[in-house]
């Protein structure tokens, strides 16, 4: 094979016309292949319609204090909870402590509405819901493997890595919030 | 494959056949003539029970599948559907989950049995590797079924499970949103598990040939771990194993049956009967029990990504098996000390599965209490971290080391001799074996 590949390259021809046109075949290859597979791997993302059911409108005067309204919002539970003077002094006093993930009472809601506190209820560990009133800190408890959070959602205890999210919303009136 | 064939077709359609497809030939040098050690034990019947799983599960999965509807709004109505409207759809479906807990038994009891008898070691490290592939895609398999009924187990389960992805830096957020197709567990999660889950038993089946291609080059292993050396130490696979693997598949059978008719929801949850609610979690979440070791490993890290690293680390060791037991003897029956160490690798991953079914937090035993009230002992993340080490230590400490100073018994010199011997020793002392 290798004595036919010498006898058929004219003498004299540069040999890196040949590499060119196997590089290009196989960058040509690569490319092709590439772009049949991508469609295939992409069509698992979010769909369209998932992607437009970005926002959710709710009235904040059904919840009264010291209680907590879930909500689904993209799937997942929101937390809607009206905290107590209680629970915001609580949150403000551990503000200093050693928390695993630092965080002020006050980045954890919207400007003077510390008793709004509206949280994604996913535990940030693998995802269970938490529930409210369990655990060490008077916050959240998670029953699967057991991460602590306070009443500002802040993790404390457990294997969860960070805070419970907070989603992206905003206040439309006093009574009236728009999450996504 | 064992040499020679010695097949002769009889008819004049099996030779024109076997000019053109020898394929009964090969199911005849596979499976009638193909020689065995003829010293296998009652542990070497799990392959054959194991194939008739796969065929369980597919059949009973392919009727399942004509009368499931993988929606949210449906899943789980469509399940009570099959039990309560369908014609012996109780007894279909009730085989068909209760044949997942029955496969995944006879996997560990064919697994175990390799450790054992050391059926990885070279020349059969390819097929134990083919072996840990087909185990993988087991799990993955049991656990994308387990989410098809949408209970609430099932829900939750999913949620935990494809959240460990999510513990992988950088990616991990693109990577469960891609599984999810949206921002939770929800449809399209749903509907792509059942078309995978339909998908993944076929590719079982295909590196399921393969295993057994990789049998049938290098032998099968047996109980003194020696290779045959003579035709006297073989006997033909039919109609010596046929009929073993035949009654111990009876035997299994037997077992199967006890639970599908008399306790087919004792391997299960209840909560599982309540349709899946994306807001409550239920209070006391515990995958199947086959994954119960594995849980167990992931908890006893505080940390997310460490302990699911390890978590799939307790899988991945298995395959790099071969090349950790560095022992010149095969088989643990001329491996006293190796046999100590084995017995209690098996009693970790009891313990193993027993901590990953209770919460983290509770005492296995109490010596007393702080004055706080807080309890002293042991509880179970505790335990479950003394066994996750042993664990670890088995593979990666225990058969490095043990392999190279330990003195092993004498091997006898053949199958026949070890056999011989042992007869011998039985006529000396009565009863003693």
């Amino acid at each position: 094979m290798a004595d036919t590949v010498g006898e058929i390259t004219p003498a004299g021809e540069d040999p890196s016309r040949r590499d060119f046109i196997h590089v290009a075949t196989l960058a040509a290859a690569v490319g092709a292949v590439g772009s049949v597979v991508w469609p295939l791997v992409n069509q698992m993302n979010p769909s369209g319609d998932m992607l437009a059911m970005a926002s959710l409108e709710f009235d904040l005067s059904k919840v009264a204090d010291g209680s907590e309204v879930t909500i689904k919002w993209r799937g997942k539970p929101v937390f809607i909870r009206k905290r107590t003077a209680v629970e915001i002094a609580q949150a403000k006093a551990d503000d200093n402590a050693d928390l695993k993930d630092p965080a002020k009472d006050a980045d954890r809601h919207k400007p003077g509405k510390a008793e709004w506190l509206i949280l994604i209820g996913s535990c940030t560990h693998l995802g269970c819901v938490p529930t409210f009133g369990g655990g060490d800190w008077g916050g959240w408890f998670c029953p699967c493997h057991g991460s602590h959070y306070d009443t500002a959602g802040r993790i404390r205890k457990g294997p969860a890595p960070t805070n419970l999210a907070l989603p992206e919303y905003a206040f439309l009136s006093d009574t009236k919030v728009k999450i996504g | 494959m064992s040499g020679h064939s010695t097949y002769e077709p009889k008819t004049g359609f099996t030779r024109w056949l076997d000019s053109r497809l020898p394929i009964i030939r090969l199911g005849y040098d596979s499976f009638v003539d193909y020689p065995t050690p003829k010293n296998l034990n009652y542990w070497y019947t799990f392959g054959g029970i194991l194939s008739l799983c796969l065929i369980t599960q597919i059949v009973t999965g392919l009727i399942l599948a004509m009368h499931y509807v993988p929606h949210v709004d449906h899943a789980f109505n469509s399940v009570e559907h099959i039990m309560r409207d369908v014609n012996h759809g109780w007894l279909i479906r009730y085989v068909h989950a209760n044949g997942a807990s029955m496969f995944l038994f006879a996997v560990y009891m064919h697994m175990f049995r390799g450790l054992y008898y050391g059926s990885y070691k070279a020349p059969r490290e390819v097929l134990w590797i083919l072996g840990c592939v087909i185990y993988l895609l087991m799990m993955a398999t049991a656990f994308m079924g387990y989410v098809l009924p949408w209970g609430q187990m099932s829900f939750h389960g999913a949620v935990v499970i494809t959240n460990l992805l999510g513990a992988f830096p950088v990616v991990g957020e693109s990577i469960t949103t891609w599984l999810w197709g949206g921002f939770a567990v929800d449809n399209p999660t749903l509907n792509r598990f059942f078309s995978l889950h339909f998908l993944m038993p076929f590719m079982i089946a295909g590196v399921v040939i393969l295993h057994v291609w990789a049998l049938h080059v290098s032998g099968q292993n047996n109980p003194t771990g020696i290779d045959p050396k003579s035709k006297e130490d073989t006997v033909p696979f039919t109609p010596y194993a046929t009929v073993k693997d035949g009654f111990a598949m009876v035997l299994f059978l037997i077992l199967f049956s006890v639970f599908v008719f008399f306790q087919p929801n004792a391997l299960g949850h209840a909560d599982n009967y309540i349709p899946a609610n994306p807001l409550v979690t239920p209070a006391h979440i515990v995958p199947e029990w086959y994954f119960l070791p594995f849980y167990a490993i992931l908890r006893a890290v505080p940390d997310k990504l460490g302990g699911a690293l390890l978590m799939f680390g307790a899988i991945g060791v298995l395959f790099i098996l071969p090349w950790l037991d560095t022992s010149k003897v095969r088989s643990l029956r001329y491996r006293p000390t190796a046999r100590v160490f084995f017995f209690l690798f098996v009693l970790t991953c009891l313990i193993l599965g027993w901590c990953g079914g209770e919460l983290p937090d509770k005492m296995v035993f109490q010596v007393g209490s702080t004055s706080a009230g807080d309890p002293i002992g042991l509880n179970f993340v505790w335990l479950s971290r003394i066994a996750s080490a042993y664990y670890f230590a088995y593979f990666l400490i225990v058969m490095p080391v043990l392999g190279l100073i330990e003195t092993p018994d004498a091997v006898p010199d053949s199958i026949t001799a070890s056999i011989l011997d042992h007869s011998a020793e039985k006529k000396g002392l009565a009863h003693a074996g």
